[in-house]
Protein backbone atom coordinates (compact mmCIF):
# COMPACT_ATOMS: atom_id res chain seq x y z
CA UNK A 1 0.00 0.00 0.00
CA UNK A 2 2.85 2.34 0.88
CA UNK A 3 4.39 1.77 -2.52
CA UNK A 4 1.14 2.50 -4.29
CA UNK A 5 0.84 5.72 -2.37
CA UNK A 6 4.46 6.60 -3.15
CA UNK A 7 3.93 6.03 -6.86
CA UNK A 8 0.70 8.02 -6.84
CA UNK A 9 2.30 10.85 -4.91
CA UNK A 10 5.23 10.91 -7.30
CA UNK A 11 2.89 11.13 -10.24
CA UNK A 12 0.87 13.87 -8.62
CA UNK A 13 4.07 15.72 -7.80
CA UNK A 14 5.22 15.54 -11.37
CA UNK A 15 3.50 18.72 -12.39
CA UNK A 16 6.63 20.45 -13.67
CA UNK A 17 6.62 18.11 -16.66
CA UNK A 18 4.52 18.67 -19.74
CA UNK A 19 0.82 17.93 -19.42
CA UNK A 20 0.13 16.27 -22.76
CA UNK A 21 3.56 15.41 -24.10
CA UNK A 22 2.38 12.87 -26.64
CA UNK A 23 -0.59 14.84 -28.03
CA UNK A 24 -0.81 17.21 -30.98
CA UNK A 25 -3.26 19.83 -32.29
CA UNK A 26 -4.74 19.94 -35.77
CA UNK A 27 -6.04 23.37 -36.77
CA UNK A 28 -8.52 24.02 -39.59
CA UNK A 29 -9.96 26.92 -41.58
CA UNK A 30 -13.48 26.56 -40.24
CA UNK A 31 -15.67 24.67 -37.80
CA UNK A 32 -17.31 22.45 -40.39
CA UNK A 33 -13.88 21.09 -41.34
CA UNK A 34 -13.20 20.39 -37.66
CA UNK A 35 -16.45 18.46 -37.31
CA UNK A 36 -15.83 16.47 -40.48
CA UNK A 37 -12.24 15.69 -39.49
CA UNK A 38 -13.25 14.63 -35.98
CA UNK A 39 -15.86 12.29 -37.38
CA UNK A 40 -13.44 10.68 -39.87
CA UNK A 41 -10.67 10.27 -37.29
CA UNK A 42 -12.97 8.81 -34.63
CA UNK A 43 -14.54 6.43 -37.15
CA UNK A 44 -11.06 5.03 -37.74
CA UNK A 45 -10.52 4.23 -34.09
CA UNK A 46 -8.45 7.09 -32.68
CA UNK A 47 -9.16 8.86 -29.42
CA UNK A 48 -9.39 12.57 -30.21
CA UNK A 49 -11.13 15.56 -28.69
CA UNK A 50 -12.22 18.95 -29.93
CA UNK A 51 -11.18 21.94 -27.88
CA UNK A 52 -10.24 25.61 -28.00
CA UNK A 53 -6.83 26.46 -29.45
CA UNK A 54 -3.93 27.73 -27.29
CA UNK A 55 -2.98 31.40 -27.69
CA UNK A 56 0.20 30.48 -29.60
CA UNK A 57 -1.92 28.92 -32.33
CA UNK A 58 -3.28 31.99 -34.07
CA UNK A 59 -4.35 30.46 -37.35
CA UNK A 60 -7.68 28.88 -38.18
CA UNK A 61 -11.03 28.84 -36.43
CA UNK A 62 -11.74 28.75 -32.72
CA UNK A 63 -11.64 24.96 -32.44
CA UNK A 64 -8.80 22.46 -32.78
CA UNK A 65 -8.58 18.67 -32.62
CA UNK A 66 -6.26 17.08 -30.09
CA UNK A 67 -4.81 13.78 -31.35
CA UNK A 68 -1.97 11.27 -30.64
CA UNK A 69 1.00 13.18 -32.03
CA UNK A 70 3.16 10.20 -32.89
CA UNK A 71 0.51 8.94 -35.31
CA UNK A 72 0.53 12.20 -37.25
CA UNK A 73 1.56 10.71 -40.59
CA UNK A 74 -1.25 8.18 -40.58
CA UNK A 75 -3.90 10.69 -39.52
CA UNK A 76 -2.81 13.25 -42.14
CA UNK A 77 -3.02 10.58 -44.83
CA UNK A 78 -6.52 9.69 -43.66
CA UNK A 79 -7.61 13.33 -43.78
CA UNK A 80 -6.10 13.79 -47.23
CA UNK A 81 -8.01 10.74 -48.50
CA UNK A 82 -11.15 12.48 -47.21
CA UNK A 83 -10.16 15.78 -48.83
CA UNK A 84 -9.62 17.56 -45.53
CA UNK A 85 -6.50 19.68 -45.21
CA UNK A 86 -5.50 21.01 -41.78
CA UNK A 87 -3.76 24.37 -41.72
CA UNK A 88 -1.27 23.35 -39.10
CA UNK A 89 -0.14 20.38 -37.01
CA UNK A 90 1.68 21.19 -33.77
CA UNK A 91 2.61 19.56 -30.44
CA UNK A 92 0.12 20.43 -27.67
CA UNK A 93 2.70 21.39 -25.07
CA UNK A 94 4.73 23.61 -27.35
CA UNK A 95 2.83 24.68 -30.48
CA UNK A 96 5.80 26.68 -31.70
CA UNK A 97 7.94 23.58 -32.24
CA UNK A 98 8.71 22.80 -35.86
CA UNK A 99 9.82 19.56 -37.54
CA UNK A 100 13.57 19.09 -37.93
CA UNK A 101 15.11 20.77 -40.94
CA UNK A 102 18.73 19.81 -40.38
CA UNK A 103 20.16 16.94 -42.42
CA UNK A 104 23.47 15.17 -42.12
CA UNK A 105 25.00 13.31 -45.06
CA UNK A 106 27.78 10.72 -44.80
CA UNK A 107 29.60 9.73 -47.98
CA UNK A 108 30.95 6.18 -47.76
CA UNK A 109 32.34 6.23 -51.31
CA UNK A 110 30.04 3.79 -53.06
CA UNK A 111 27.22 4.56 -50.63
CA UNK A 112 25.53 7.69 -49.33
CA UNK A 113 23.68 7.99 -46.02
CA UNK A 114 21.38 10.87 -45.09
CA UNK A 115 20.03 11.36 -41.59
CA UNK A 116 17.01 13.43 -40.57
CA UNK A 117 16.44 13.55 -36.80
CA UNK A 118 16.64 9.92 -35.68
CA UNK A 119 16.22 8.28 -39.10
CA UNK A 120 18.93 7.25 -41.55
CA UNK A 121 18.53 6.21 -45.17
CA UNK A 122 21.44 4.70 -47.13
CA UNK A 123 21.67 4.09 -50.87
CA UNK A 124 24.18 2.62 -53.27
CA UNK A 125 25.18 5.59 -55.40
CA UNK A 126 25.65 3.80 -58.71
CA UNK A 127 22.36 1.90 -58.74
CA UNK A 128 20.35 4.22 -56.42
CA UNK A 129 19.22 1.10 -54.58
CA UNK A 130 18.15 1.60 -50.96
CA UNK A 131 20.50 -0.68 -49.01
CA UNK A 132 19.69 0.15 -45.39
CA UNK A 133 17.36 2.04 -43.08
CA UNK A 134 18.47 2.57 -39.52
CA UNK A 135 17.63 4.56 -36.40
CA UNK A 136 14.15 5.40 -35.17
CA UNK A 137 12.00 3.91 -32.46
CA UNK A 138 8.38 3.68 -33.60
CA UNK A 139 7.10 0.29 -34.77
CA UNK A 140 6.79 1.34 -38.41
CA UNK A 141 10.60 1.67 -38.69
CA UNK A 142 11.21 -2.08 -39.07
CA UNK A 143 8.15 -2.15 -41.34
CA UNK A 144 9.54 0.62 -43.53
CA UNK A 145 12.88 -1.20 -43.60
CA UNK A 146 11.20 -4.39 -44.78
CA UNK A 147 9.26 -2.51 -47.47
CA UNK A 148 12.00 -0.23 -48.78
CA UNK A 149 15.39 -1.97 -48.48
CA UNK A 150 16.39 -3.40 -51.85
CA UNK A 151 14.13 -1.01 -53.80
CA UNK A 152 15.32 1.52 -56.37
CA UNK A 153 15.08 5.01 -54.89
CA UNK A 154 13.29 6.20 -58.04
CA UNK A 155 10.57 3.57 -57.74
CA UNK A 156 10.30 3.07 -53.99
CA UNK A 157 7.07 4.33 -52.40
CA UNK A 158 7.67 7.52 -50.39
CA UNK A 159 7.76 6.74 -46.65
CA UNK A 160 4.85 9.15 -46.09
CA UNK A 161 2.65 6.83 -48.16
CA UNK A 162 3.39 3.65 -46.22
CA UNK A 163 4.66 4.87 -42.83
CA UNK A 164 2.40 5.80 -39.93
CA UNK A 165 4.35 7.69 -37.28
CA UNK A 166 6.68 10.61 -36.71
CA UNK A 167 9.63 8.28 -37.32
CA UNK A 168 8.06 7.53 -40.71
CA UNK A 169 7.75 11.27 -41.26
CA UNK A 170 11.43 11.79 -40.36
CA UNK A 171 12.35 9.08 -42.86
CA UNK A 172 10.30 10.93 -45.48
CA UNK A 173 12.46 14.00 -44.89
CA UNK A 174 15.64 11.93 -45.27
CA UNK A 175 14.17 10.39 -48.44
CA UNK A 176 13.41 13.82 -49.92
CA UNK A 177 16.87 15.09 -49.02
CA UNK A 178 18.71 12.11 -50.52
CA UNK A 179 16.66 12.49 -53.70
CA UNK A 180 17.57 16.16 -53.80
CA UNK A 181 21.25 15.31 -53.36
CA UNK A 182 20.98 12.77 -56.20
CA UNK A 183 19.22 15.39 -58.38
CA UNK A 184 16.11 13.20 -58.72
CA UNK B 1 14.76 -13.94 -15.79
CA UNK B 2 15.62 -11.52 -18.59
CA UNK B 3 12.45 -10.20 -20.25
CA UNK B 4 12.55 -8.62 -23.73
CA UNK B 5 9.56 -6.70 -25.07
CA UNK B 6 8.82 -5.31 -28.51
CA UNK B 7 7.08 -5.58 -31.86
CA UNK B 8 7.59 -7.06 -35.30
CA UNK B 9 6.49 -5.41 -38.57
CA UNK B 10 3.62 -7.73 -39.44
CA UNK B 11 0.08 -6.60 -38.64
CA UNK B 12 -1.22 -10.18 -38.63
CA UNK B 13 1.33 -11.46 -36.15
CA UNK B 14 -0.40 -12.38 -32.86
CA UNK B 15 0.73 -11.56 -29.36
CA UNK B 16 3.15 -14.29 -28.36
CA UNK B 17 5.50 -14.87 -25.46
CA UNK B 18 8.04 -17.45 -24.45
CA UNK B 19 11.64 -18.49 -24.75
CA UNK B 20 12.93 -18.14 -28.29
CA UNK B 21 15.54 -20.23 -30.05
CA UNK B 22 17.76 -19.28 -32.97
CA UNK B 23 18.35 -21.28 -36.10
CA UNK B 24 20.25 -19.58 -38.93
CA UNK B 25 18.76 -16.15 -39.61
CA UNK B 26 15.50 -17.02 -37.87
CA UNK B 27 14.11 -16.76 -34.38
CA UNK B 28 11.58 -19.39 -33.35
CA UNK B 29 9.14 -18.28 -30.68
CA UNK B 30 5.89 -19.91 -29.60
CA UNK B 31 5.58 -21.80 -32.90
CA UNK B 32 6.40 -18.80 -35.09
CA UNK B 33 9.39 -18.31 -37.39
CA UNK B 34 10.66 -14.72 -37.42
CA UNK B 35 13.45 -13.16 -39.48
CA UNK B 36 16.08 -11.42 -37.35
CA UNK B 37 17.11 -8.80 -39.86
CA UNK B 38 15.99 -5.75 -37.88
CA UNK B 39 14.14 -4.38 -34.87
CA UNK B 40 13.19 -6.34 -31.76
CA UNK B 41 13.93 -9.76 -33.31
CA UNK B 42 17.52 -8.56 -33.86
CA UNK B 43 17.67 -7.49 -30.20
CA UNK B 44 16.32 -10.86 -29.07
CA UNK B 45 18.76 -12.74 -31.31
CA UNK B 46 21.70 -10.80 -29.88
CA UNK B 47 20.50 -11.39 -26.32
CA UNK B 48 20.00 -15.11 -26.97
CA UNK B 49 23.55 -15.38 -28.34
CA UNK B 50 24.97 -13.38 -25.45
CA UNK B 51 23.10 -15.43 -22.83
CA UNK B 52 24.34 -18.60 -24.47
CA UNK B 53 27.93 -17.32 -24.44
CA UNK B 54 27.60 -16.29 -20.80
CA UNK B 55 26.01 -19.58 -19.78
CA UNK B 56 22.78 -17.92 -18.65
CA UNK B 57 19.19 -19.04 -18.94
CA UNK B 58 17.57 -17.89 -22.18
CA UNK B 59 15.55 -14.64 -22.27
CA UNK B 60 11.77 -14.62 -22.13
CA UNK B 61 10.30 -12.50 -24.93
CA UNK B 62 6.99 -10.76 -25.60
CA UNK B 63 6.26 -9.93 -29.23
CA UNK B 64 3.29 -8.61 -31.14
CA UNK B 65 2.72 -7.50 -34.72
CA UNK B 66 2.62 -3.72 -35.22
CA UNK B 67 3.34 -1.83 -38.45
CA UNK B 68 3.15 1.55 -36.77
CA UNK B 69 -0.60 1.89 -36.24
CA UNK B 70 -0.07 1.23 -32.54
CA UNK B 71 -2.83 -1.39 -32.31
CA UNK B 72 -0.42 -4.24 -31.60
CA UNK B 73 1.52 -2.16 -29.09
CA UNK B 74 -1.65 -1.28 -27.18
CA UNK B 75 -2.67 -4.93 -27.07
CA UNK B 76 0.78 -5.79 -25.71
CA UNK B 77 0.67 -2.95 -23.15
CA UNK B 78 -2.60 -4.34 -21.81
CA UNK B 79 -1.14 -7.82 -21.59
CA UNK B 80 2.01 -6.58 -19.87
CA UNK B 81 0.05 -4.66 -17.28
CA UNK B 82 -1.68 -7.88 -16.28
CA UNK B 83 1.18 -10.37 -16.70
CA UNK B 84 4.57 -8.70 -16.44
CA UNK B 85 4.75 -8.39 -12.69
CA UNK B 86 4.09 -12.08 -12.11
CA UNK B 87 7.22 -13.00 -14.07
CA UNK B 88 9.54 -11.64 -11.38
CA UNK B 89 12.07 -10.68 -14.03
CA UNK B 90 15.49 -9.49 -12.90
CA UNK B 91 16.04 -7.36 -15.99
CA UNK B 92 13.36 -5.99 -18.34
CA UNK B 93 14.18 -4.41 -21.71
CA UNK B 94 11.50 -2.41 -23.53
CA UNK B 95 12.08 -1.79 -27.22
CA UNK B 96 10.09 -0.99 -30.39
CA UNK B 97 6.68 -0.02 -29.02
CA UNK B 98 4.35 2.78 -30.04
CA UNK B 99 5.26 5.67 -27.69
CA UNK B 100 2.23 6.15 -25.46
CA UNK B 101 2.70 7.99 -22.19
CA UNK B 102 -0.51 6.78 -20.60
CA UNK B 103 0.29 3.12 -21.22
CA UNK B 104 3.90 3.68 -20.20
CA UNK B 105 2.77 5.05 -16.86
CA UNK B 106 0.37 2.17 -16.27
CA UNK B 107 3.14 -0.38 -16.87
CA UNK B 108 5.60 1.45 -14.65
CA UNK B 109 3.03 1.85 -11.89
CA UNK B 110 2.17 -1.87 -12.05
CA UNK B 111 5.86 -2.72 -11.63
CA UNK B 112 6.25 -0.27 -8.76
CA UNK B 113 3.22 -1.62 -6.96
CA UNK B 114 4.80 -5.05 -6.99
CA UNK B 115 7.75 -3.91 -4.89
CA UNK B 116 11.43 -3.57 -5.76
CA UNK B 117 11.83 -2.65 -9.39
CA UNK B 118 13.85 -4.92 -11.67
CA UNK B 119 16.69 -3.44 -13.71
CA UNK B 120 14.85 -1.42 -16.35
CA UNK B 121 16.33 -0.84 -19.81
CA UNK B 122 14.50 1.26 -22.41
CA UNK B 123 15.38 1.77 -26.05
CA UNK B 124 13.52 2.93 -29.18
CA UNK B 125 9.85 3.93 -28.86
CA UNK B 126 9.49 2.98 -25.23
CA UNK B 127 12.46 5.20 -24.38
CA UNK B 128 10.62 8.10 -26.09
CA UNK B 129 7.57 7.45 -23.92
CA UNK B 130 9.74 7.14 -20.80
CA UNK B 131 11.31 10.53 -21.52
CA UNK B 132 7.95 12.18 -22.20
CA UNK B 133 6.45 10.70 -19.03
CA UNK B 134 8.83 12.56 -16.75
CA UNK B 135 9.92 9.28 -15.12
CA UNK B 136 13.13 8.78 -17.10
CA UNK B 137 15.26 8.66 -13.96
CA UNK B 138 13.38 5.57 -12.79
CA UNK B 139 15.12 3.63 -15.55
CA UNK B 140 18.55 2.10 -15.14
CA UNK B 141 19.63 2.46 -18.77
CA UNK B 142 18.66 4.28 -21.95
CA UNK B 143 20.52 3.44 -25.16
CA UNK B 144 20.03 6.41 -27.52
CA UNK B 145 21.90 7.05 -30.74
CA UNK B 146 23.13 10.57 -31.34
CA UNK B 147 19.85 11.79 -32.89
CA UNK B 148 17.92 10.40 -29.93
CA UNK B 149 20.45 11.88 -27.52
CA UNK B 150 19.66 15.33 -28.91
CA UNK B 151 15.98 14.55 -28.30
CA UNK B 152 16.71 13.62 -24.67
CA UNK B 153 18.69 16.83 -24.30
CA UNK B 154 15.78 18.93 -25.59
CA UNK B 155 13.42 19.24 -22.64
CA UNK B 156 10.46 20.30 -24.77
CA UNK B 157 10.73 17.95 -27.77
CA UNK B 158 7.94 15.32 -27.68
CA UNK B 159 9.71 13.16 -30.30
CA UNK B 160 13.09 13.29 -32.11
CA UNK B 161 11.16 14.70 -35.11
CA UNK B 162 10.68 17.93 -33.13
CA UNK B 163 14.19 18.33 -31.69
CA UNK B 164 15.11 21.99 -31.91
CA UNK B 165 17.82 23.08 -34.33
CA UNK B 166 20.09 24.73 -31.79
CA UNK B 167 20.34 21.44 -29.91
CA UNK B 168 20.88 19.41 -33.09
CA UNK B 169 23.77 21.75 -33.85
CA UNK B 170 25.42 20.50 -30.67
CA UNK B 171 25.67 16.91 -31.84
CA UNK B 172 29.45 17.15 -32.06
CA UNK B 173 29.47 18.13 -28.39
CA UNK B 174 28.08 15.00 -26.78
CA UNK B 175 29.08 15.95 -23.20
CA UNK B 176 26.93 19.08 -23.54
CA UNK B 177 23.94 16.99 -24.67
CA UNK B 178 24.50 14.59 -21.77
CA UNK B 179 24.56 17.47 -19.30
CA UNK B 180 21.32 18.93 -20.71
CA UNK B 181 19.56 15.56 -20.60
CA UNK B 182 20.43 14.97 -16.96
CA UNK B 183 19.65 18.55 -15.95
CA UNK B 184 16.22 18.25 -17.58
CA UNK B 185 15.63 14.93 -15.77
CA UNK B 186 15.22 13.28 -19.16
CA UNK B 187 17.90 10.63 -18.75
CA UNK B 188 17.98 7.20 -17.16
CA UNK B 189 20.46 6.59 -14.34
CA UNK B 190 22.97 5.44 -16.96
CA UNK B 191 23.15 6.32 -20.64
CA UNK B 192 24.85 4.32 -23.36
CA UNK B 193 25.08 6.70 -26.32
CA UNK B 194 25.69 4.93 -29.59
CA UNK B 195 27.82 6.79 -32.13
CA UNK B 196 31.21 7.01 -33.79
CA UNK B 197 32.38 7.12 -30.19
CA UNK B 198 30.13 5.38 -27.67
CA UNK B 199 29.66 7.14 -24.32
CA UNK B 200 28.73 5.43 -21.08
CA UNK B 201 27.76 7.99 -18.48
CA UNK B 202 25.81 8.80 -15.35
CA UNK B 203 24.62 12.12 -14.00
CA UNK B 204 27.97 12.63 -12.30
CA UNK B 205 30.42 11.72 -15.03
CA UNK B 206 31.37 10.06 -18.26
CA UNK B 207 32.44 6.64 -17.04
CA UNK B 208 33.89 5.34 -20.28
CA UNK B 209 34.11 5.92 -23.99
CA UNK B 210 34.52 3.21 -26.60
CA UNK B 211 35.72 4.01 -30.10
CA UNK B 212 37.61 0.90 -31.16
CA UNK B 213 37.47 -0.99 -33.35
CA UNK B 214 36.28 1.86 -35.52
CA UNK B 215 33.84 0.50 -38.13
CA UNK B 216 32.30 3.57 -39.77
CA UNK B 217 29.75 1.65 -41.81
CA UNK B 218 27.95 0.30 -38.72
CA UNK B 219 25.90 3.49 -38.37
CA UNK B 220 24.22 2.86 -41.70
CA UNK B 221 23.27 -0.73 -40.92
CA UNK B 222 19.77 -1.05 -39.50
CA UNK B 223 19.70 -3.17 -36.34
CA UNK B 224 23.21 -2.54 -35.00
CA UNK B 225 21.77 -0.46 -32.17
CA UNK B 226 19.32 -3.26 -31.44
CA UNK B 227 22.11 -5.85 -31.14
CA UNK B 228 23.97 -3.56 -28.77
CA UNK B 229 20.92 -3.18 -26.53
CA UNK B 230 20.38 -6.95 -26.61
CA UNK B 231 23.93 -7.59 -25.46
CA UNK B 232 23.91 -5.01 -22.69
CA UNK B 233 20.65 -6.49 -21.39
CA UNK B 234 22.18 -9.98 -21.31
CA UNK B 235 25.38 -8.80 -19.62
CA UNK B 236 23.36 -6.93 -16.98
CA UNK B 237 21.30 -10.06 -16.43
CA UNK B 238 24.60 -11.91 -16.05
CA UNK B 239 25.46 -9.79 -13.02
CA UNK B 240 27.64 -7.04 -14.45
CA UNK B 241 26.85 -3.53 -13.31
CA UNK B 242 24.85 -1.56 -15.87
CA UNK B 243 27.81 0.68 -16.73
CA UNK B 244 30.22 -2.22 -16.99
CA UNK B 245 27.77 -4.20 -19.12
CA UNK B 246 27.27 -1.19 -21.38
CA UNK B 247 31.00 -0.76 -21.91
CA UNK B 248 31.56 -4.44 -22.63
CA UNK B 249 28.56 -4.58 -24.98
CA UNK B 250 29.77 -1.50 -26.87
CA UNK B 251 33.14 -3.18 -27.44
CA UNK B 252 31.60 -6.52 -28.41
CA UNK B 253 29.17 -4.89 -30.85
CA UNK B 254 31.98 -3.08 -32.63
CA UNK B 255 34.07 -6.22 -32.74
CA UNK B 256 31.17 -8.27 -34.12
CA UNK B 257 30.78 -5.57 -36.76
CA UNK B 258 34.43 -5.71 -37.66
CA UNK B 259 34.41 -9.51 -37.89
CA UNK B 260 31.53 -9.31 -40.39
CA UNK B 261 33.65 -7.02 -42.61
CA UNK B 262 30.60 -4.95 -43.46
CA UNK B 263 29.71 -2.44 -46.16
CA UNK B 264 26.82 0.02 -45.70
CA UNK B 265 24.67 -2.56 -47.53
CA UNK B 266 25.36 -5.37 -45.05
CA UNK B 267 22.32 -6.65 -43.15
CA UNK B 268 22.51 -7.04 -39.39
CA UNK B 269 21.97 -10.82 -39.51
CA UNK B 270 25.55 -11.07 -40.77
CA UNK B 271 26.78 -9.23 -37.69
CA UNK B 272 24.65 -11.23 -35.25
CA UNK B 273 26.47 -14.39 -36.37
CA UNK B 274 29.73 -12.91 -35.08
CA UNK B 275 28.43 -12.02 -31.62
CA UNK B 276 29.61 -15.17 -29.79
CA UNK B 277 33.17 -14.75 -31.05
CA UNK B 278 33.18 -11.02 -30.31
CA UNK B 279 31.73 -11.39 -26.84
CA UNK B 280 34.17 -14.19 -25.97
CA UNK B 281 37.04 -11.88 -26.92
CA UNK B 282 35.67 -9.05 -24.78
CA UNK B 283 35.11 -11.38 -21.83
CA UNK B 284 38.68 -12.68 -22.18
CA UNK B 285 40.05 -9.13 -22.29
CA UNK B 286 37.96 -8.15 -19.29
CA UNK B 287 39.16 -11.13 -17.32
CA UNK B 288 42.77 -10.23 -18.08
CA UNK B 289 42.57 -6.53 -17.53
CA UNK B 290 40.10 -6.49 -14.62
CA UNK B 291 38.09 -3.29 -14.29
CA UNK B 292 38.81 -0.89 -17.16
CA UNK B 293 35.93 1.53 -16.72
CA UNK B 294 37.60 4.28 -14.79
CA UNK B 295 36.12 7.76 -14.53
CA UNK B 296 37.58 9.90 -17.27
CA UNK B 297 35.65 13.14 -17.53
CA UNK B 298 33.66 15.24 -15.14
CA UNK B 299 31.18 17.73 -16.49
CA UNK B 300 31.90 21.41 -16.26
CA UNK B 301 29.78 23.13 -13.64
CA UNK B 302 27.61 26.15 -14.29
Amino acid sequence: MALVFKAFKRKKGNTSKAKSPDRGFLSFHNTSEVIKAESVIRKNGWRVRVMGPPPELRTGCDLVIEFPLVEQLNILRLLKANKIAPIEVVPVDDPLLKPVDLFRATDYGEHLMVRAANMKLTIEKETLRIVNISGGGCPDVPYLGARLVGKDLRQAPPPREIGHTLCGYALQLAYEEIKRQCSL
Amino acid sequence: MLALIGTIPDKDFPLVSGIGTLKGDFLFLDGHQITVNRGTPALIAAAVMACDTLGLSMPFSFLVGDEGLGDGSRKLYGHLKAQLTSLRAKVITFHYLQPDVDWHNQILLALEEKGKLPVLVADAGFMYAAKMSGFAATYDLFTPDIGEMAFLADEVAPHPFYTRGFILHEEENVPSLIKKAFEGKNAAKTLLIKGSKDYICTKEMILATVDTPNVETLEAIGGTGDTLTGMVAALTYGGYSVARAATMAARANRLAGKLANPTPATQVAEIIKEIPKALEAVLDDAAKAQEQTCPTTRYAHG
